[in-house]
């Protein structure tokens, strides 16, 4: 990115204002796909789905219940019945399979919210803000799941924005409208991404699920790559990029194999020269195991192999206990 | 998130290290207050207003309920009248829980009960299969000064509505001292059979209703467990527990004679044997008359 230049400005340049928005206007059509279903009964009579994001019921036979809903009910001692499981099931599959923070990017109606603040902070080029650790959202995820251990029932819903503003807009909003201004104003002023990217328990806990999931975005022609850093500059966790973007010196794969990742496909789009690519996880082990170059034993080589324990080629690779590299770079 | 290794074998001062426990120190203690909040927060998100009824087949107990409810609206979805509604924002209710006011859309009592059929979670009980057994609140005619049935006058709606007609409502005839010529026909609520559906609130013609469904535990008195009725226990008995079980004396005229629950006032039959003039006598003289 040139000084003074919008990220993105040579993807546009390269291929298009459309080309360079693809998978942004993609995800919104989601986001409003989603949401449409649920509004369409309520409002058209067109009772496609009926619900909302913690549980929900399509066409009368398909159950789908939010994993973490259901932990905090079995936590506070309740036997559900087993239209929730086999629900959370389903949804626990699907979230496996996409990438499990896809929920953040392309279903979570909150998402929209924290990219408008984020654009509007670049527009106007506000730095300065409050710093919350990444982590802090284990922290509240483990939190909220004490409370329903402890008889605090599901506490985490008296105030979830992600639940308050999907029920808002399909059962009638209140005041829910606050906490949409709240976190514009939050992620706008306080912190850059301050709640998806820090806070949300609901992104941690779809972000463990994540951490296991088979699609992926990988740099998969990271030898392409000119510094522009514009990936970075849209890029919601942008610490994840690192790793596979510039691991290969140090025998990481290209594959952002991060939970953190939302797979929003933000850095393909904004990328001028194609570096980027959705994929699978197992896309780091072709690459590994035709790579000459000896590979150190990361945490990413890590997860390829129990993913795949077939292919084991860089186990015999000799191994250098000294230059361990942490996946996760603190942000 | 990355632990610096102290060169030193951890026994120097390592600023790496410091930066890290204290950032990790701050993340806890803002988790810990946020949890603390919360966890306050949701004590007091289980005080239901009296006037919020929960759908069929939810636990009496706040706390149960809101620990197995999801949140999902899928009782509100399958309910065919739109009594039910979830809790929005700013609402007394805890957040996103199903509820209704009977005063608005009162409960009709489906007899297949979707509400509970949709619920995935077993927030409302399953094992409700018929509804006359929910029991959802309590109905009480809780002010008689503004109940026009107490004044003598003909209304008997809310005892027409009830859909457990006769039996959770019944009329209870009383005289009419005003006019000393006719009759109050009060509405008296059996808990027996009271579902909490909230018809008769909603039919109360009064401005403000004069019956209201009540939580059953704000509505219901308990005798004390110890308490024995004498009448029940005789009649179950089949003899007097207490001894002796003496006869009534009535203090009437000469010749006169009464009979309760039989014949009453008689006249012109030998008289027993007349009270003492002192009733300790009576008493002390055991069951030996008349």
């Amino acid at each position: 990115m040139k000084p003074g230049e919008r990220p993105g400005a040579e993807a546009i340049e390269r291929k298009g204002w459309l080309g360079a928005h693809r998978w942004l206007l993609a995800r919104r059509l989601s986001q409003l796909v989603f949401l449409g279903l649920f509004l369409a009964g309520p409002w058209l009579g067109l009772w496609i789905v009926k619900g909302n994001l913690a549980s929900s019921l399509t066409l009368d036979v398909l159950p789908l219940t939010d994993p973490l809903l259901l932990s905090q009910v079995l936590a506070s001692g309740n036997l559900p019945e087993n239209a929730a499981f086999i629900g959370a099931a389903i949804v626990l599959i699907f979230y496996l399979v996409v990438g499990g923070r896809v929920y953040c990017s392309w279903v979570c109606p909150v998402n929209p919210i924290t990219d408008a603040a984020e654009w509007l902070r670049r527009r106007l080029a506000i730095k300065a803000g409050a710093h919350f650790s990444a982590q802090t959202r284990y922290w509240l995820l483990g939190a909220i799941l004490l409370l329903a251990t402890t008889g605090g029932g599901l506490a985490w819903e008296l105030v979830n924005p992600v639940s308050m503003v999907y029920r808002g807009l399909v059962f009638g909003m209140g005041l829910a409208w606050g906490i949409l201004v709240a976190i514009f104003l939050l992620d706008l002023f306080i912190g850059r991404r301050a709640w998806c990217g820090h806070l949300c328990p609901v992104g941690a806990f779809y972000g463990l699920l994540g951490g296991v999931a088979l699609v992926r975005v990988g740099a998969l022609r990271r030898e392409r790559c000119d510094d522009c850093l514009d990936c970075f500059a849209v890029c919601p966790e942008h610490q994840v990029i690192k790793p596979a973007l510039r691991g290969a010196d140090k025998g990481l794969g290209p594959v952002i194999l991060s939970g953190h990742c939302t797979n929003c496909g933000r850095c393909i789009d904004v990328c001028g020269r194609d570096v980027f690519a959705f994929t699978t996880r197992f896309a780091n082990n072709h690459r590994l195991a035709n790579n000459p170059r000896p590979t150190n034993p990361c945490r990413s080589a890590i997860h390829f192999r129990s993913a795949n324990p077939s292919r084991t080629a860089i186990n015999t690779r000799p191994v250098n206990a000294g230059d361990n590299h942490p996946q996760e770079v603190s942000s | 998130m990355t632990v610096p290794v102290n060169d030193k074998g951890g026994m120097g001062f390592d600023p790496g290290r410091r930066r890290w426990l204290a950032e990790g120190l701050r993340t806890l203690a803002g988790v810990a207050l946020v949890t603390g909040l919360l966890g306050v927060y949701q004590r007091q998100a289980r005080a239901l207003p009296a006037t919020a009824i929960r759908p069929p087949g939810a636990s009496t107990d706040e706390a149960d309920f809101q620990s197995a409810c999801i949140r999902c609206g899928l009782c509100v979805r399958d309910c065919p009248y739109d009594t039910l509604r979830l809790a929005r924002p700013g609402e007394e209710v805890a957040l996103g829980t199903p509820y209704f006011v009977a005063r608005d859309i009162p409960c009709e009592m489906c007899d297949d009960i979707p509400c509970v059929k949709a619920c995935p979670t077993g927030a409302l009980d399953r094992g409700l299969t018929q509804i006359e057994e929910a029991r959802m609140g309590l109905a009480v005619l809780i002010d008689q000064e503004a109940c026009i049935a107490f004044q003598g006058l003909r209304c008997e709606v809310c005892f027409n509505i009830c859909p457990v007609r006769g039996k959770a409502i019944s009329l209870n005839k009383q005289h009419n001292p005003r006019s000393g010529k006719h009759a109050f026909f009060i509405p008296v609520v059996h808990s027996h059979d009271c579902t909490g559906c909230g018809k008769c609130e909603k039919a109360c013609i009064l401005e403000e209703a004069a019956i209201k469904v009540l939580p059953i535990a704000l509505a219901k008195g308990m005798l004390g467990k110890h308490y024995r009725l004498g009448w029940e226990q005789k009649a179950q008995a089949g003899e007097s527990l207490v001894t002796p079980d003496l006869p009534h004396h009535y203090n009437l005229p000469e010749g006169m004679q009464y009979e309760h629950g039989g014949r009453g006032l008689i006249f012109g039959e030998p008289s027993p044997a007349p009270s003492p003039a002192n009733p300790l006598e009576t008493l002390n003289g055991g069951g030996g008359n008349p």
